[in-house]
């Protein structure tokens, strides 16, 4: 990890790019509406910064968490807020969604909001098998709604097994409405980090 | 260092230890763990914040504060610094959560659990009594510890909090 250059760190970009990009289209298809991204970041993060672009380590988020297996291992996240997990569940739910937002969700709505992550997941991941010509499977989705750096402890402790940071490749998405904002997060293992850049001729 | 309320903050993989009147606290432990301990006869408090169970199994393993068999050596020596004595250090400890309900049996799954067995299983070997524990369950938890009397307070969310 502390050889990446600047190339790789381009290349990982792209990769984010082209992932969220499918995922977003699968999220404006959902919500009927136009969905932006701004630019991707590939983000070195020190475990103890590893909740900083969420908004700090005690931030309620929610957290969808999908393992990847296959010629890629990791994890893939995808993390938003209360708001935007409310307006999220009530464009798609229409008039089953509750009309404020609650402390909780119930469980048709957490039900339908992994279901989400995992369409976006596998948009996201479909586009980079194809790209890379590997064999990507997600796992089901799993969902938590805690602290931020509780919910990001999970990936943080499989690259404390190999390293002293975290390699996030982050890409921010927001509806047209700004009413719905969130994060994907590609959370490769390291031997499939290297074998990213190998596929796409960067060994 | 950074502080928050006057406390110093523990981030994750990282430890620290302060006199009284001073305090520590770590923020949004999930699977990581949070060691307390605490030389109540020369008020001198440590917190430290681990992610894996043992740094003998990994292969980078240059900061210590990331590993529990690690952290606590280092977390005793920096105590030691500040007066403390090994022999009346007592530990309280929180966290180890499985922050998702994974369904394999996947053994790297379930770090939390495996956090919390090795905190325990070395502080039995460093001779260290456990107070009290708040570990394991699905959610997350901030600590905070205070060198005037050892008191560790739990604080979740949706969860409530608790004094240990």
């Amino acid at each position: 990890m502390a050889s990446l250059n600047s190339l790789h760190f381009d290349i990982l970009k792209e990769i984010g790019n082209i992932g969220a990009g499918n995922a977003l289209t699968a999220l404006a298809k959902l919500l009927g509406k136009k969905v932006d991204m701004k630019v991707p970041a590939v983000n070195l993060v020190e475990f103890k910064d590893i909740a900083d672009f969420l908004g700090g380590p005690e931030q309620r988020v929610i957290g969808i968490l999908i393992q990847i297996k296959g010629d890629l291992n990791g994890i893939m996240m995808f993390l938003l807020k209360d708001d935007s997990a409310f307006y999220l569940i009530k464009a798609i739910m229409m008039d089953l969604a509750p009309e404020e937002v609650s402390d909780g969700f119930s469980e048709l709505e957490l039900s339908a909001l992994k279901e989400i992550g995992n369409i976006l997941a596998s948009s996201y991941l479909g586009s980079l098998a194809e790209l890379m010509h590997l064999n990507i499977v997600p796992s089901v989705p799993f969902l938590a709604i805690d602290m931020a750096n509780a919910v990001l402890s999970v990936p943080a402790i499989e690259f404390g097994k190999v390293a002293d940071r975290a390699l996030f490749i982050e890409s921010v998405f927001i509806s047209e409405m700004n009413d719905i904002s969130g994060y994907f997060l590609l959370i490769p293992d390291l031997p499939s980090f290297e074998r990213i850049l190998s596929a796409l001729g960067v060994g | 260092m950074l502080t928050r309320n006057n406390m110093i903050i523990v981030g994750m993989a990282d430890l620290n230890a302060t006199k009284t009147p001073g305090a520590l606290t770590t923020l949004g432990l999930g699977s990581c763990v949070g060691i307390a301990l605490y030389d109540p006869f020369n008020r001198v408090a440590g917190l430290a914040h681990i992610m894996l169970p043992d740094s003998t199994q990994i292969q980078n393993n240059s900061n210590a504060a990331k590993f529990a068999d690690t952290a606590a050596i280092k977390l005793i020596s920096d105590m030691q610094r500040l007066g403390a004595k090994k022999e009346h250090l007592k530990a309280k400890i929180a966290g180890g959560a499985q922050m998702f309900a994974f369904t394999s049996a996947n053994e790297s799954m379930r770090i939390g659990d495996r956090n919390v067995e090795a905190t325990i299983r070395l502080l039995k070997i460093l001779g260290i009594p456990i107070l009290a524990r708040d570990t394991g369950d699905n959610y997350g938890r901030t600590v905070e510890l205070y060198a005037d009397d050892g008191r560790f307070l739990i604080k979740t969310i949706g969860h409530g909090s608790r004094l240990l």
